[in-house]
């Protein structure tokens, strides 16, 4: 099945010992000249490379405090050493995330601090070498940008900043990764990851509808470009086609249906997910984002909601007011953007939504906290809101629910192995390992509860289940949206001229 | 006046000079620096006062460090804690007349260093037994701990057990203060305990020790999570903006 050991699942993860050099050898293919400079990077790696290197870190700190104070606070005292998933998973001590950001520490020292420039051997200071740039290369995409270390660090480092400035760092030099900037490449070109173009998209709404009318008998709409809609609906496109996602769009379409408001998908902006973040650029984020703000005037909409994406959610919760704001022109009345778990528990809150929950009864569920939504963003207008409202949904749609051990969960949750631009079949060793300790957690509620399926609000999440779940002796079904919940026990309100069954019918005469 | 007493008073001056100017740089730096995206870790606050809160818990409970490890807490905070009482005590070095909750603490001062001492032991096993930890240690990291336990041992050497000329000592800097010298005693433990602690004042902004102003401008910690209602945006940004626009008019 794979070149590699899968590591064996224990009760709960266990810390090994280091294992230096365990995973240098794990590296993402390089991005060709045709995915580097459509995003405004050199097509490959320029001659004077680390002197451009070396002024970009300076551009860097100075445009962003975090980089700035992160790379000065750290006191190498070890708590972060055991909270990465790569790290359990691999034990590669460049995995720890306090060793990840020492690589590029370390040449910050070496040029821009006097104990660095003068001492450079008593504080672990080094020349930016063709090794060191390896090194980055390797282990800077190795890190899932998950923030699980930034919880536990007494000065809040937080490694994802560390490893987006080594993105840019790189990808200005003409060294970046295939998987991210090629797919960004299709966001500018076609409006999606997946690079679906206007009618393909088009031609799968429609699938849907049929679908839907089918199962349901009733007509519930998946709009496509259709001006003056009350909301517009962006989501990840793996959304369109993938399983499971594509049973939480069906549901994200029923709770519109019962909520009785217009809304549409644009195929300009057919994506949700950003990965300028994972690169760590300000301009081509922005630039992906701006499509968001541009199909939203256009369209004429007044509120914007986002389906269930992880790093998703969190460029869209935390940085599109400040990337693409000011949001003046939308409805004041909701807040920009709105999340579809939110839109949906509302809709619960106001018993506007009926459900049979036992359409469900066929799973024991528990949840999986994506990293981005529990640790980068919220819902709700309190604290914490991105762990009830999720978990309240599928109280609300299903009977059998059991959360996992709380170091897994919610703040403390582990990240699926997958996410910050590691979804990429070159990079399957550590996608597999990093999964580990969420495999763990979940193995324990199987044993202990009976639990038989995991849900999840993240495309990457979802995507990385369905593909490491086997190699750990799960099925890849055993991974669903939270909205295919939804859609299950929902229980739709039927037109007029929507036959339904014979009792439905009576009734409506 | 001795050759002593003027190199210590000069050491002195240099020392303070030092950690003010190289303090007041760092500081001025990290707030000059734009931080231009919204990243508190979450759950965070959704107001100024819940950041206030969270800052607290962090620089005196050790908040997040307590939930990360709870060897290096209890090492961590304990030599901290204990660093403050002993400072603290120490203020009655610099003032006359003493203020009495000075006056107070001064027993607890004393034992302060014996749990200083500890937490530092503590720490510096940690950088020898968790290989984890040893293997992100560089020789910085370990003469830190040197260097503060040097200054630890020196010190609570003259209270317990060889007593230095604490008049004079007193005298020796409130003269320096005053810009107004007075004869430093030659006791070794003295001598050796404040060079050292110069070493320390001269050391703290190249070094590690950053850590302390660091805490209070880390973004995660202390931001407010309200992006959704107020629009975060640095000046770099604006004016990127700015440039887009005019080129759009322009174009």
């Amino acid at each position: 099945m794979a070149e590699f050991d899968i590591p064996e699942l224990k009760e709960y993860p266990i810390v090994p010992h280091i294992k230096p050099g365990a995973m240098e050898h794990s590296k993402p293919f390089v991005a060709k000249p045709e995915f580097q400079e459509p995003l405004g990077y050199p097509g490959e790696l320029v001659d004077n490379w680390q002197q451009v290197a070396i002024e970009k870190l300076g551009e860097l700190k100075g445009k962003y405090r975090s980089l700035q104070v992160f790379l000065d606070a750290c006191v190498k005292c070890g708590a972060c050493t055991d909270k990465c998933h790569y790290y359990l998973g691999t034990a590669d001590p460049k995995n720890m995330p306090v060793a990840r950001q020492d690589l590029l520490r370390k040449v910050y020292r070496r040029y821009y601090t006097f104990a660095g420039k003068y001492f450079p051997k008593l504080v672990g200071a080094v020349d930016l070498t063709r090794e060191v740039l390896d090194d980055w290369y390797a282990y800077y995409h190795q890190c899932s940008q998950c923030r699980r270390c930034s919880v536990y660090c007494p000065y809040g480092i937080d490694t994802a900043e560390i490893s987006m400035a080594a993105r840019e760092i790189m990808d200005s030099i003409g060294l970046g990764q295939k998987y991210c900037n090629e797919i960004i490449g299709k966001v500018f070109k076609i409006g999606n990851n997946l690079g679906l173009p206007e009618p393909a998209l088009a031609d799968t709404l429609e699938g849907l509808e049929e679908e839907v009318y089918e199962d349901t008998g009733v007509k519930v709409r998946y709009p496509l470009d259709e001006e003056g809609a009350e909301i517009l609906l962006v989501t990840p496109s793996a959304d369109f086609f993938a399983e499971p996602h594509v049973d939480g769009l069906i549901g994200y379409g029923k709770v519109f249906h019962e909520a009785g408001v217009s809304w549409t998908l644009s195929s300009y902006a057919s994506e949700a997910a950003n990965f300028g973040m994972f690169i760590g650029s300000y301009e081509n984020m922005r630039r992906v984002a701006l499509r968001i703000r541009e199909a939203a005037i256009k369209l004429g909409v007044k509120r914007i909601v986002f389906g269930e994406c992880g790093h998703a959610w969190r460029v869209a919760y935390s940085f599109l007011n400040t990337l693409a704001g000011p949001f003046d022109f939308l409805d004041p009345n909701y807040p920009v953007p709105q999340h579809i778990c939110e839109f949906t528990y509302d809709l619960i809150q106001q018993g506007r939504l009926k459900f049979d929950k036992s359409e469900n009864d066929h799973m024991v569920l528990t949840f999986h906290d994506s990293c981005n939504v529990a640790r980068a963003s919220r819902m709700g207008n309190f604290p914490g809101g991105q762990f009830v409202i999720p978990r309240e949904i599928i109280k609300a749609t299903c009977n059998h629910f059991y959360d996992m051990d709380d170091w897994g969960i919610k703040e403390a949750t582990f990240c699926c192995g997958g996410g910050g631009g590691l979804l990429t079949d070159d990079l399957m060793e550590i996608r597999i390992k990093g999964a580990l300790p969420r495999m763990e957690a979940l193995k324990d509620v199987v044993e202990n509860y009976g639990v038989t399926h995991m849900a999840a609000i993240c495309a990457i999440c979802k995507s990385q289940f369905t593909k490491v779940l086997p190699y750990y002796g799960f099925t890849m079904d055993q991974i669903v949206s939270v909205h295919q919940l939804v859609s299950n026990a929902i229980i739709l309100t039927r037109g007029k001229d929507e036959p339904g069954d014979e009792a439905d019918t009576a009734e409506a005469a | 006046m001795t050759f002593l007493t003027v190199v210590y008073a000069l050491l002195f001056y240099v020392a303070t000079g030092v950690l003010l100017f190289g303090l007041g740089y760092k500081i001025r730096l990290y707030w000059k620096t734009p931080q231009p995206l919204k990243i508190p870790t979450t759950p965070a606050p959704v107001t100024t006062g819940g950041v206030v809160l969270r800052m607290l818990k962090e620089v005196t409970v050790f908040a997040s460090l307590f939930k990360g490890n709870k060897w290096t807490w209890l090492f961590g905070w304990t030599f901290h804690a204990a660093l403050l009482v002993v400072l603290l005590r120490h203020l009655r070095y610099f003032q006359e007349p003493v203020w009495e909750w000075v006056r107070l603490i001064q027993p607890f001062g004393k034992y302060a260093a014996f749990a200083m001492l500890g937490g530092l032991v503590g720490l510096w096993a940690r950088r020898f037994l968790v290989d984890r930890v040893r293997y992100i240690s560089a020789p910085s990291d370990h003469l830190m701990l040197a260097l503060l336990l040097g200054i630890g041992i020196s010190g609570a050497s003259m209270t317990f057990v060889a007593h230095a000329d604490i008049v004079s000592l007193k005298a020796f800097f409130l003269g320096l203060m005053r810009f107004d010298w007075q004869p430093l005693p030659a006791d070794p433990l003295l001598l050796i305990h404040l060079l050292l602690v110069a070493t320390l004042m001269i050391v703290f902004p190249f070094s590690k020790l950053l850590h302390a102003p660091g805490v209070f401008f880390s973004p995660t910690r202390n931001q407010v999570d309200n992006p959704r209602e107020r629009r975060h945006i640095a000046p770099w940004a604006e004016e990127l903006e700015r440039k887009e626009r005019q080129q759009a008019a322009a174009g």
